[in-house]
């Protein structure tokens, strides 16, 4: 039996063995509570505050300026609706773009209904936002800029830096989700003028269930919880210390190990890529192959005439894991929000795949899919002209 | 970890589709043991948002983890396939507009010969399984002598739900499979305790498993966009008995529900979309029909005859079998001559014809059945 295969690391990685070793060591030495006087919580005290400072110097920032959350989508919506009400009585325009995670748009949408405006910024086919729209968008009354770093579907990488300096020429909050750049591409808060940037654990080899936000000194933020004084009063509740020390160290080993791991990440895309191309028909990229323009590690296909919900399946059942697109709780999918956004044909959205690289990927595993991907989609190009009934519907005329 | 495949010989694997109901889960449960390569596939059919919290729905999510759960205890990969679009189309739509046409649809029926065993089946074949199994109390079996495949009834003859896959081509019977066909419900239920599955002890599901408790009326005008319009009750001579509240509430044979003060019990008699009125009469003034025109026939098991044919006709579910002739009129329709008089059928509903357990035929009322 071949082994398994996985090719979905944005939607989460496997553990790494150093960083389950921080995880499990601090776990077992280190239970108290970092609010507390006596010694036990001065240890849990002191890591956090180490891990802290780590990640803070893996992005440029100060470690004051780096508040732990449950993750990606904590750091969102805290960055969002943590701004937006913090600054109510500034004004309530937001902008943003029509490819952004759920995090976001959903923020976003549940802020719409109470009062808030919210501007959806269109991308190009390549799914890249143009900075001087955003610009345009702005007005007297906008308080937040959100656009991500990364596109979690299709690896655009959008020009944060130039919104970043739009956006402070007007005084206007910045925030980017970095949920999918961080460990692909180096971040660093000056270099992209952002005031609010989110972290994830788990799409870095480290654990689920932590993350950050980065937030710039003097930046507007009201707490999303009701609770203590823990990390700045902006984010109540006991630190989560062997999960953030571990993040910690997940964090400062993928830094280390840029630029050379995205190098090899995008031989592997490339080879897919170029594969596919050439040896199945009516194969296209969705998004840029610029190395400046998408991540390393994510590629987006679409295969002509097949459903990606069952070219999924297929390789599901010969051990291959990939993904449609975002995943969605009840395990079906929907045509992305992203591609559609991109104006792709439903149809050719509906033919997707995302193959999304990590550390443990190699030659071989490209060389198998591309083995077996031929006739998959040969069949299920034959299968879907046949016909099984002599009327297709059934609707009454 | 579940059991996978190579991409090699994959002739033996069949897709089962899972409602997280007890028929489903034992039918994979009875494939699995025999050997079969089975893939569980759940159906979300409607929106998350909008299958109501109904513990009867088929389409719910949270039947949707029913399925998933017997599939992990029986280690056999289970996926859910988005069929909203299909399910919409053949299946929702076509219940609106059919009610809306003062007919009574059922929409079993395109839900099995469209959504499952059109969409669904292909689905299947499109990862290697070349066969497709349901829960359904039905048998299929092959015909050498005629060189076809046979729907049969369930063993079950209280469960029997061959009715509602009448509509089923050869290519379609070929690629089925039933595991109920010889099974009776109480066995159902004690294999499913026996596997310690804990759909066990599950209520039965309701035939129209997307309208939930807000009832049809409601669930029509709010799918359709329309509000209803009352109209005229009247009686079999044209008298005006009282006020319907839109035409889709009522169904040929209904008798409550009317609100009228008659000394007598009636019975609707008629619905008119063109005059938006319901015509009622009382139970021995109901016309007895002598013979229904059915149009969309569909020949299950048989090809269409070219002469008259002794056979005998279910007019709708569950109801007892009557002896009555097919005579087809031409590809499409055909006529079912009544041996005695029947009550009246109501346009849309699917009038199904047997010989024995085999299913032989079927199609649906038409509107001027009585012409």
């Amino acid at each position: 039996m071949a082994e398994d295969i996985y090719l979905d690391h944005a939607a989460t990685t496997p553990l790494r063995r150093e960083v389950q070793e921080t995880l499990d060591e601090i776990l077992s030495t280190t239970f108290g509570n970092a609010s507390s006087i006596h010694s036990f919580g001065q240890d849990a005290k002191r890591l956090l505050e180490e891990s802290r400072e780590v990640i803070a110097s893996c992005i440029g920032a100060n470690p004051d300026e780096i508040i732990f959350t449950s993750g990606g989508t904590e750091s969102d919506n805290l960055a969002i609706r943590g701004t937006a009400l913090a600054q109510k009585d500034k004004g309530n325009h937001i902008i943003t773009t029509t490819v952004e995670h759920h995090a976001v748009l959903n923020c976003c949408k549940a802020l719409e209904s109470e009062g808030f405006e919210v501007t959806y910024v269109p991308v190009n086919n390549e799914c890249l936002v143009d900075p001087t729209r955003i610009a345009g968008a702005i007005r007297p009354e906008t308080i937040l800029v959100t656009t991500m770093f990364a596109n979690n579907e299709t690896g655009a990488i959008q020009p944060v830096a130039e919104i970043g300096e739009l956006a402070g020429k007007e005084g206007v909050v910045f925030h980017t989700d970095a949920v999918q750049a961080a460990g692909k591409l180096p971040v660093n808060v000056e270099d992209l003028q952002v005031d609010l940037l989110s972290l994830s654990g788990h799409k870095i080899y480290g654990p689920k269930g932590v993350g950050a936000l980065y937030v710039r000194r003097g930046t507007p933020l009201h707490p999303l919880f009701c609770g203590g004084h823990h990390e700045g009063a902006v984010r109540p509740g006991t630190e989560n210390v062997p999960g953030i020390a571990a993040f910690a160290k997940a964090m400062e080993i993928v830094i280390e190990e840029l630029p050379e791991s995205g190098t090899r990440l995008r031989l592997l895309k490339e080879k897919l890529a170029s594969g596919l191309i050439e040896i199945i028909s009516g194969v296209r990229r969705n998004g840029s192959k610029d190395t400046d323009k998408s991540l390393p590690n994510i590629l987006n296909m679409s295969i002509e005439g097949v459903d990606g919900e069952s070219l999924l399946l297929n390789l599901d059942l010969m051990g291959i894991a990939v993904s449609t697109g975002s995943a969605c709780t009840s395990g079906a999918t929907d045509p992305s929000h992203v591609l559609l956004a991109m104006a792709l044909p439903p149809q050719l959205a509906q033919s997707s795949l995302r193959f999304s690289f990590g550390r443990d990927n190699t030659e071989a595993h490209v060389e198998r899919l591309l083995e077996l991907l031929p006739d998959i989609v040969a069949r299920l190009r034959r299968v879907s002209a046949v016909r099984l009934k002599d009327r297709p519907g059934s609707v009454q005329t | 970890m579940r059991e996978r495949s190579e991409g090699r010989n994959l002739n033996n694997m069949v897709a089962v589709a899972m409602s997280g109901g007890v028929d489903s889960s034992v039918s994979a449960a009875l494939l699995h043991n025999q050997g079969y390569r089975v893939v569980g596939i759940g159906l979300q059919l409607v929106d998350e948002t909008e299958a109501n919290g109904s513990a009867r729905n088929c389409c719910g999510i949270g039947e949707m983890e029913d399925a998933r759960r017997v599939a992990e205890k029986l280690g056999i990969p289970f996926y859910v396939l988005n069929f909203k679009d299909v399910f919409r189309k053949h299946v929702i739509d076509y219940f609106t507009a059919s009610y809306l046409k003062g007919e009574t649809p059922n929409p079993c029926v395109p839900c099995n010969g469209v959504v499952k065993f059109d969409t669904l089946l292909k689905a299947a074949m499109g990862f290697g399984a070349g066969l497709l199994a349901t829960g359904h109390y039905a048998g299929v079996e092959f015909d050498v002598v005629n060189n076809r495949y046979v729907l049969k009834k369930g063993a079950d003859g209280s469960k029997d739900q061959s009715y509602f896959l009448y509509s089923l081509s050869q290519e379609q019977l070929a690629r089925a499979i039933f595991p109920m066909s010889d099974i009776q419900k109480v066995e159902t239920r004690a294999i499913a305790r026996g596997l310690r599955l804990k759909v066990h002890d599950k209520p039965e599901s309701q035939d129209i498993c997307f309208v939930g408790t807000e009832g049809y009326a409601s669930y029509i005008s709010r799918h359709a966009g329309v509000l209803f319009e009352p109209g005229p009750i009247l009686d079999d001579a044209g008298v005006v008995l009282g006020t319907h509240q839109g035409l889709y509430r009522y169904t040929i044979g209904q008798r409550r529900g009317l609100n009228l003060s008659s000394p007598k019990p009636v019975y609707v008699i008629d619905i008119d979309p063109v005059h938006n009125s319901v015509t009622v009469a009382p139970g021995d003034r109901t016309r007895r029909q002598q013979r229904v025109l059915l149009g969309r026939m569909n020949y299950v098991s048989i090809s269409k005859p070219r002469e008259p044919l002794e056979v005998e006709a279910v007019t709708r579910y569950r109801k007892p079998h009557v002896p009555a002739t097919l005579a087809p009129v031409d590809e499409d329709s055909s006529f079912a001559l009544f041996h005695y008089p029947q009550e009246p059928t109501a346009p849309g509903q699917s009038v199904v014809l047997y010989h024995g357990d085999t299913v032989l035929c079927g199609g649906i009322v038409r509107r001027n059945n009585i012409a």
